[in-house]
């Protein structure tokens, strides 16, 4: 499976989509990008007149990389043209810096297991200045 | 190691994934992980991998569907050990 199969079977859209382009995949871990635009749905409200993206949402951004995008490679045996159900099942990430609109962010997530349908990885995210913006784990489950 | 040695030990594991302390005060064989412990599906693999380091054994794809109540996971663990 490569990069563009994997981005073509993720089960998210607009605007819940956190996925631009994966940079490197493998067996091990990934490397993903994503270019946070100006009109994302979120920013009229966090914060008032102030738009900041929520950690949450970066939180989501790490786990749409390091969980969904890095999974559907490891199950490549078996995916064929659809991606089964998934789950965020799991998170403990630390925040370190703010992304604001326009900021593009790379997602870096290393396995630490994938067994018995779950897999848990660390991530962290960076900015342009190759600050880390967050940093963590996140672990998912697929569904069968 | 007798079949007390090991309930306290997989005790002591599964401890952390419990959300009905209840159930596991009340802790027999018959204890389900899922329906009475109410432990979730993905902390139910940290159990296993927790078993697997605390008596260095493997445990299998198809022996992790086994274990869902104590005495099951008590018989996959025993006989992981004899193997040894």
């Amino acid at each position: 499976m490569n990069k563009t199969q994997i981005l073509k079977l993720l089960p998210y859209d607009k605007p819940f989509l956190f996925v631009d382009k994966i940079v490197k995949v493998d067996d091990s871990g990934i490397i993903g990008k994503y270019t946070f635009t100006e009109d994302e749905f979120f920013y009229p409200g966090h914060f008032k007149n102030n738009p900041i993206t929520p950690g949450v949402i970066l939180t989501e951004c790490m786990a749409q990389i390091g969980l969904a995008c890095l999974g559907l490679f490891l199950i490549r045996d078996w995916v064929k043209d659809k991606a089964p159900n998934v789950a965020m099942t799991s998170n403990d990430i630390h925040y370190y810096k703010p992304v604001l609109p326009k900021e593009t962010v790379v997602v870096t997530a290393t396995k630490e297991y994938f067994r018995f349908n779950k897999l848990k990885c660390a991530v962290t995210m960076t900015n342009e200045s190759n600050e880390i913006v967050a940093k963590g784990t996140v672990s998912g489950m697929v569904i069968k | 190691m007798t079949q007390e040695q090991l309930l306290q030990k997989l005790k002591v594991i599964i401890t952390p994934y419990v959300q009905n302390e209840t159930a596991l005060q009340n802790l027999s064989e018959d204890t389900d992980f899922i329906k009475d412990l109410e432990i979730n599906s993905a902390n139910l693999v940290d159990v296993v991998l927790d078993v697997e380091d605390e008596f260095d054994v493997v445990i299998e794809n198809e022996d992790m569907e086994k274990m869902l109540t104590v005495k099951a996971s008590l018989d996959v663990i025993q006989s992981k050990l004899n193997e040894k």
